[in-house]
């Protein structure tokens, strides 16, 4: 079963040269674990924050972005509330400035279902003492404030408060990368259990590649703005389809990989003033040619591997781009 | 620090600037050109037996800090000595007239408090032609002094409207009250203003905060989210300005109730200050600065309980 | 009033399409400033010629803004009344200021003990609201501008050099300091060729700011008699005088100098206010 399902999702901010995000397609079925991989900039966190319906303002969307069958981009506040109260929650990246640091951890926890949920404060009490017991918390933590736990024990609070509504889809953005390295680890770990215990879709959105091959069932590849490659993770990172997901396993430090100089990826994403013709990356890219500039490259299968898709003209030749780096 | 070791620091720490402004108020009639006892008489008879007995009553040839002392002592007594101009006890002339100041005071801090926090709410919340409006209106009032207020409130509201009364104070709850409606407005114009200001621009900063865009993202509804995460967030800046709040409005009743000869300890300075009646002008600032004082302290003590981040021992070091 | 350190947020920050608003503002200042500068050659009248038979008449020809209730020429004191009216509150921040800022570096430069007495020193001083010290002294000293005028300005003072010392001490963290006292200048030196000048634009728009509070405060004290003397032209003492005269229904001669009074202080705040707010944007 589908929970989430993106379709041809534009959106454009005012004042802007190119569509922020530029045609995104995305699924996340039940129990899996979707990573979306990119830069900053890339459009990531925008994508997964659309899920819930928090656009910038003055934004302009086309599209479908379905959670569980109905379409976000149409709803009326009303039923956008539901949809943030029950359906779909998410896992914010600074868990520090994301819980509002003078009231307690247990009105957070509580807050959403008491007030649109209909739970009673027992009722919503209970709940939250048993989330908290599944992310390995002890009870206490209710009566705390913010400031008086650690950064890891936030994003575990975190976490049980995106499981209160029992979501059918949890958005994490980023949720490790304001913690050390430890804290990061447990917070993978729990995310891994609880998606099964609970059966919920996850869309792990991440710039970290090595995270998005441990967590992901399935990764997906961005680029400004759009989906340049996406597979099975175990698939796409043993041979990438796309120069971009190239560059970036090529540029990514490995302990036992050469010494030697780090390659990085020369030039930088295209800023929004730019107005792109053709494919985004063709300026940074090795294999690029006249085509690329001219014509954009659509997001197309790979010949012989299911479930694969990228978006290059070149993709057979990506063989020897990861050879030249 | 424990929340008992910092109220009882506080309070020492204001018990001791009580007493160094009391040095102040009392030492000042040293200031003077000639002697205190001159000062005093203040162009009344000084033959020697008047000067004599001056002398004798104030305790004048005594050393300075036996004088202080005997002044403190009978002050914590509730003595604030005599006043030259009406020849009565002092606490006598506070007695009367302080409930007239305390009910103007009250009313006006209603007002500031109720209209202030409304218009900065809204300003942040509304913003547009709203907030617009707010900003200007919030500058002319920040920059209309009480006695200016009260002139003009006082000439268009009681005397060409004829509405309220154009000054006293009536007898009774319900009269007072209608007496005092313009004057209370005066009086609180400005800090109106002020509050709105420094609401807007708390609550603005606040919207601003990932937490507020989480509560919504998490369906609770707007309102709630300004109420419970907004507004919730940005009173503690607001707490701190109530000190200064209160001190305005007591050392403006001075102009206010010279305007509408309300006959409050604010006309009462002002009437010992052109006459020269030291001891009540000692009298009545010493309560002024004892009140803001006050004030201050609950405010300090409130604002660990209204932002719990304010730890105690942090909040030192930062004064 | 008394002074708020913190400046009153909002106008300038929010509004940066108010560019126009601030140049008139900016305008009004100068031409405030230019009236009491230039007062005795612009008044058209002497402003203390009285005339009895005449009081409380409205705008002709002779009288461009009419009469007081002692028939003087009401611009003509509105043009006078602007010298002491600016006078007063220009003593007041001068010294504030300046005196403020050598009580603040000392102590955030010095440190140790001499921190402490003026820190608590000027702890004493912030018990007090600026208009009641400036009543204490008045009542012992009498009419006059110089007492109200130092009185202002010792209660002003803590504000300035709260501002002064917490701008220092964040300075005197900066590597600069170190680079120098290591090539062996000395303390002063370095207080007065760099760090002072660097926080000048930050204490000079507070200072601004605090101009408009000083006329506000001075204005109520010769409103209540006890500012400037009786017969000189100033604009708190002329909404006194026009006080009964309202009561009596010829609200002009009182409502010119309101005017007067607030829309001063608006555009010192707002002009104040940006100048700040610029200031804080360009250290970030």
């Amino acid at each position: 079963m589908t929970v989430l399902d993106i379709r041809a999702y534009r959106l454009r901010l005012p004042n802007t040269a190119r569509p922020v995000l530029a045609g995104v397609d995305l699924t996340v079925g039940a129990r899996e674990t979707v990573a979306l991989v990119g830069e900053s900039g890339s459009g990531k966190s925008l994508t997964s924050r659309s899920v819930l319906g928090l656009l910038p303002a003055g934004a302009a969307t086309e599209g479908t972005v379905r959670v569980g069958g109905d379409d976000v981009l149409t709803m009326t506040p009303e039923q956008l509330r539901r949809l943030r109260t029950g359906t779909a929650a998410m896992i914010f990246q600074d868990p520090r400035a994301a819980i509002n640091p003078l009231r307690r951890l247990g009105d957070f926890l509580t807050e959403s279902v008491r007030l649109n949920g209909g739970l009673s404060a027992e009722a919503a009490t209970a709940r939250a003492t048993e989330m908290l017991d599944a992310v390995g918390l002890p009870a206490s933590v209710l009566g705390r404030y913010p400031g008086q736990v650690s950064g890891g024990m936030l994003q575990r609070v975190m976490i049980a408060a995106a499981l209160m509504g029992d979501p059918a889809l949890i958005l994490a953005d980023e949720p490790t990368t304001a913690l050390d390295v430890t804290s990061q680890a447990e917070v993978v770990a729990l995310l891994g259990d609880l998606q099964e215990r609970f059966g919920t879709g996850l869309l792990f959105v991440t710039h970290d590649l090595g995270l998005a091959a441990a967590i992901g069932d399935r990764v997906y590849v961005m680029y400004a703005g759009r989906i340049v490659e996406t597979g099975p993770a175990e698939a796409l990172f043993a041979r990438p389809r796309h120069p971009y997901t190239a560059a970036l396993l090529a540029s990514t430090p490995r302990l036992d990989g050469p010494r030697g100089r780090l390659a990085a990826i020369e030039g930088r994403p295209p800023g929004l003033r730019d107005e792109p013709v053709g494919c985004p990356f063709a300026l940074r890219c090795p294999l690029a040619t006249s085509e690329c500039t001219r014509q954009a490259p659509e997001l197309l299968p790979v010949d012989g591997e299911p479930g694969r898709r990228t978006a290059c003209h070149h993709s057979d030749r990506t063989g020897e781009a990861t050879a030249d780096a | 620090m424990s929340f008992l070791r910092f109220a009882a620091r506080r309070l020492a720490e204001m018990a001791a600037t009580l007493v160094g402004a009391s040095f102040v108020i009392f030492g000042a009639m040293y200031l003077a050109p000639g002697s205190p006892a001159s000062f005093l008489l203040a162009g009344r008879s000084a033959s020697p037996e008047a000067l004599r007995a001056i002398n004798a009553q104030y305790h004048l040839d005594e050393p300075f800090l036996l004088q202080y002392l005997r002044w403190a002592g009978q002050v914590l007594h509730g003595d604030f000595g005599r006043s030259i101009t009406y020849r009565t006890d002092v606490s006598r002339l506070l007695a009367d007239r302080l409930p007239a100041t305390l009910l103007l005071v009250a009313m006006a801090l209603v007002l500031v408090v109720a209209l202030g926090l409304l218009l900065g709410w809204i300003g942040a919340v509304r913003g547009g032609a709203a907030d617009s409006t707010i900003l200007v209106t919030t500058t002319v009032a920040v920059g209309t002094p009480a006695f200016v207020a009260a002139v003009l409130l006082q000439g268009l509201f009681a005397v060409k409207l004829g509405w309220f009364p154009t000054g006293g104070t009536g007898d009774g709850l319900g009269q007072m009250l209608w007496h005092l409606a313009l004057p209370a407005l005066a009086l609180a114009l400005y800090l109106i203003g002020m509050l709105a200001r420094v609401t807007r621009a708390a609550m603005l900063d606040v919207l601003g905060h990932e937490h507020v865009t989480v509560a919504r993202s998490r369906g609770v509804s707007e309102h709630r989210v300004v109420r419970r995460h907004v507004f919730r967030n940005a009173l503690g800046t607001l707490l701190t300005t109530g000190g200064l709040v209160v001190s305005t409005l007591l050392v403006c009743t001075v102009l206010v109730e010279t305007a509408f000869s309300v006959g409050g300890i604010g006309q009462l300075l002002e009437l010992s200050t052109t006459t020269k009646d030291f001891p009540t002008v000692q009298a009545i600032s010493l309560i002024m600065v004892g009140l803001f004082m006050a004030v201050n302290l609950v405010v300090d003590l409130l604002h660990p309980l209204v932002d719990p981040r304010v730890t105690l021992g942090a909040r030192e070091a930062a004064r | 009033m008394t002074a708020v350190l913190t400046r009153r947020s909002g106008l300038g920050r929010i509004r940066t399409a108010r560019a126009p608003l601030h140049r008139i503002c900016l305008g009004f200042v100068a031409l405030v400033v230019l009236a009491a500068v230039l007062a005795p050659w612009l008044a058209p009248d002497d402003p203390n010629a009285v005339d009895l038979g005449d009081a409380l008449a409205g705008p002709s020809a002779e009288h461009l803004l009419g009469v007081d209730a002692a028939g003087r020429d009401t611009l003509a004191r509105l043009v006078t009344g602007a010298r002491t009216s600016l006078l007063g509150p220009l003593g007041v921040v001068a010294f504030s200021t300046l005196a403020g800022v050598a009580v603040g570096v000392t102590a955030a430069w010095r440190g140790g003990w001499l921190d402490s007495v003026l820190s608590r020193s000027t702890e004493l001083v912030f018990a007090f609201p600026g208009m009641l010290l400036a009543i204490l002294i008045v009542s012992v000293y009498g009419e006059g501008l110089l007492a109200p005028v130092v009185a202002l300005a010792i209660a002003y003072l803590p504000y300035v050099s709260r501002l002064t010392r917490s701008l220092v001490l964040a300075e005197r963290a900066r590597p600069y300091v170190e680079a120098y006292q290591v090539q062996g200048h000395s303390g002063l030196q370095i207080c007065l060729r760099h760090v002072v000048p660097g926080i000048a634009p930050v204490v000079l728009a507070q200072a601004t700011i605090n101009f408009g509070y000083a006329l506000i405060d001075l204005a109520g004290l010769s409103f209540l008699g006890l500012g400037v003397p009786a017969l000189t032209p100033d604009w708190g003492r002329m909404v006194f005088d026009g006080q009964s005269a309202v009561q009596h229904g010829y609200p002009l001669s009182a409502v010119l100098p309101c005017a007067a009074i607030v829309l001063t202080v608006v555009a010192f705040n707002v002009v104040g206010e940006r100048w700040a707010d610029q200031v804080a944007r360009r250290d970030r």
